[in-house]
């Protein structure tokens, strides 16, 4: 199966990089944008066929490594490969 | 005191941190490798400052799970003191050793300059009672030095006096302006409840010899040595 892991920042906690990202496409002449916020996008090729233990293995990677759970939600698809 | 001195894929003041131990203890620590899964016998461990595994993933992620990092915890728990210096700090943070978390640098820079720091509360394996209310002008080198923690850890951790050192002006006033990194509460090092496991973003590894610039690092390491052996 195929995980497509999204981490981003909790609401509340600052984020540098967004706020340049959002100066950057207001510098482009872009207007509109109130709020950018970066996260990570991670996608995972797993062995495992059944989407019960996919989600196990996935959702312990996240828990363990993926993701900080001081600053950071996780959330995943599972897809078949 | 026996001091071992972790060895990360990219850790960068490895040497550094050896060379200041073998200065004040008289006594060259064990370099021990990632991969290794065992600790020799050790009074203190230091984490040293640098990029373990090219800061992938986040600071310290990696190395948090490192072979080695796993007797590190072991030891810890056990009484051990450690010393987390810069990157060392982030791998404690992220191994669950320390509170909190090392963020992006609000500046988005990378900064490398003196800072004063100063030295609160009671006493640590690191810090004595002389040293409190102290000022240290310390060089800091780092990309993701802020210092995050929800208000509730924050106010755990001044309540229980674990905020080592605070950025501060060359008068120890701990002001915005002299927090080079955007850290809550201008928190430049904090330690765990038991007082033996510090982590901190400056280099007092750096300021141990008139000739480097300055030897404002060799109380921590002096203290170390008078409490841990």
């Amino acid at each position: 199966m195929k995980a497509r892991v999204t981490v981003t920042l909790k609401n509340g906690v600052l984020d540098p990089q967004g706020k340049a990202i959002a100066n950057a496409v207001a510098a482009l002449g872009i207007s509109g944008v109130d709020d950018v916020r970066q996260g990570k996008f991670i996608e995972v090729n797993l062995a495992e066929s059944d989407p019960v233990r996919a989600g196990e293995i996935v959702e312990r990677m996240c828990r363990e490594l993926l993701a900080n759970s001081v600053i950071e939600n996780y959330r995943y698809e599972l897809e078949s490969a | 005191m026996k001091a071992s001195v972790i060895v990360f894929p990219g850790s960068n003041c490895d040497r550094d941190a050896a060379v200041a131990l073998e200065h004040i203890t008289g006594k060259a620590p064990a370099m021990v490798w990632h991969g290794d899964s065992g600790l020799p016998q050790s009074d203190l461990i230091v984490l040293p400052g640098g990029f373990s595994y090219g800061d992938y993933l986040r600071s310290g992620a990696m190395a948090a799970h490192s072979p080695i990092m796993r007797a590190v915890i072991e030891q810890a728990r056990r009484g051990v003191a450690v010393l987390g210096i810069c990157n060392g700090f982030q791998v404690l943070t992220e191994a669950g050793l320390l509170p909190g978390v090392l963020m992006r640098n609000t500046s988005l820079k990378y900064i490398c300059r003196d800072v004063h720091i100063r030295a609160e509360g009671a006493p640590t394996a690191f810090t004595s009672a002389a040293m409190a209310g102290g000022v240290l002008t310390i060089p800091v080198a780092h990309k993701d030095g802020n210092y995050f923690a929800d208000d509730a850890t924050l106010d755990r951790l001044e309540a229980e006096g674990q905020v080592v050192f605070r950025y501060c002006d060359a008068q120890g006033a701990v002001t915005q302006a002299a927090n080079p990194n955007g850290s809550q509460r201008n928190i430049a090092g904090i330690c765990d409840g038991s007082r033996r496991v510090l982590g901190m973003m400056p280099h007092p590894e750096r300021v141990i010899h008139a000739l480097l610039g300055g030897t404002d690092g060799i109380g921590i390491f002096q203290t170390a040595f008078a409490t841990l052996h």
